[in-house]
């Protein structure tokens, strides 16, 4: 595995897990975000997600540099998945570890909204009637203090 | 200048990977408006130019030895 990755296959979380702990944390906080069948009175039967990988993991490395300027002695891994997944497959794997709890759960949160906001990932909803990009909805970047 | 495609766009247009006749060295902005010009379907769909894996502004320049992506809003998570 690596610290910051795109994965095709299931993701194992143990690995995510036991790799940020060490002697300096005294708190880990693991988030895995999963494939939800219901939306808004909506039928998910599937989802599909693609990434610009090597863009993908840079970013994710970014936003792991984000989090240590912000919380200094956190650590970052995460992990996403791509391809199809099925209803309750674990699509991201956040990890941050920490001294002390609350920077972990912080850095944490902080992590999923960044990769919401400038990982090039994308999910495509299979619906029984129809599917979708999501995404293209919004009209905007988040990502312009960048450059 | 060699353009990489993904997600609503890539299934717009059919291919993953685009061919644009530019010049060799233009600016994001410049870009964005030949895509438009050559893929009409794309009207009103958004994207932002990534250069060598950043996010670049309009007035970016790219070459066309750059790795060029069109970006989609994201939705990962």
């Amino acid at each position: 595995m690596k610290q910051f990755e795109v994965v095709e296959g299931p993701i194992d979380i143990h690995q995510y897990h036991e790799f940020a702990i060490n002697e300096k944390q005294g708190a880990v906080c693991m988030f895995t975000g999963h494939v939800r069948e219901w939306t808004k009175g909506t039928r998910t039967v599937h989802l599909e997600y693609e990434a610009y990988r090597p863009m993908a993991e840079r970013k994710m490395a970014q936003i792991g540099m984000e989090i240590s300027e912000r919380w200094p002695g956190v650590e970052t891994t995460i992990a996403h998945r791509v391809g199809k997944l099925e209803i309750s497959d674990i699509a991201v794997i956040i990890v941050t570890s920490a001294p002390h709890r609350k920077d972990s759960y912080r850095a944490n949160e902080y992590a999923i909204e960044r990769i919401k906001e400038i990982v090039p990932i994308w999910k495509k909803e299979i619906w029984e009637d129809g599917a979708e990009w999501m995404g293209d909805q919004r009209q905007y970047h988040p990502d312009l203090e960048e450059k | 200048m060699k353009v990489m495609l993904f997600a609503g766009l890539k299934e717009k247009i059919g291919e993953g990977r685009i061919v644009l006749d530019t010049p060799s060295s233009l600016t994001a902005g410049e870009l964005k408006k030949a895509i438009y010009m050559r893929y009409p379907a794309l009207e009103g769909d958004v994207f932002q130019v990534a250069c060598n894996e950043s996010f670049v502004k309009d007035g970016h320049i790219v070459d066309e030895n750059d790795e060029v992506a069109l970006i989609p809003p994201v939705s990962g998570g």
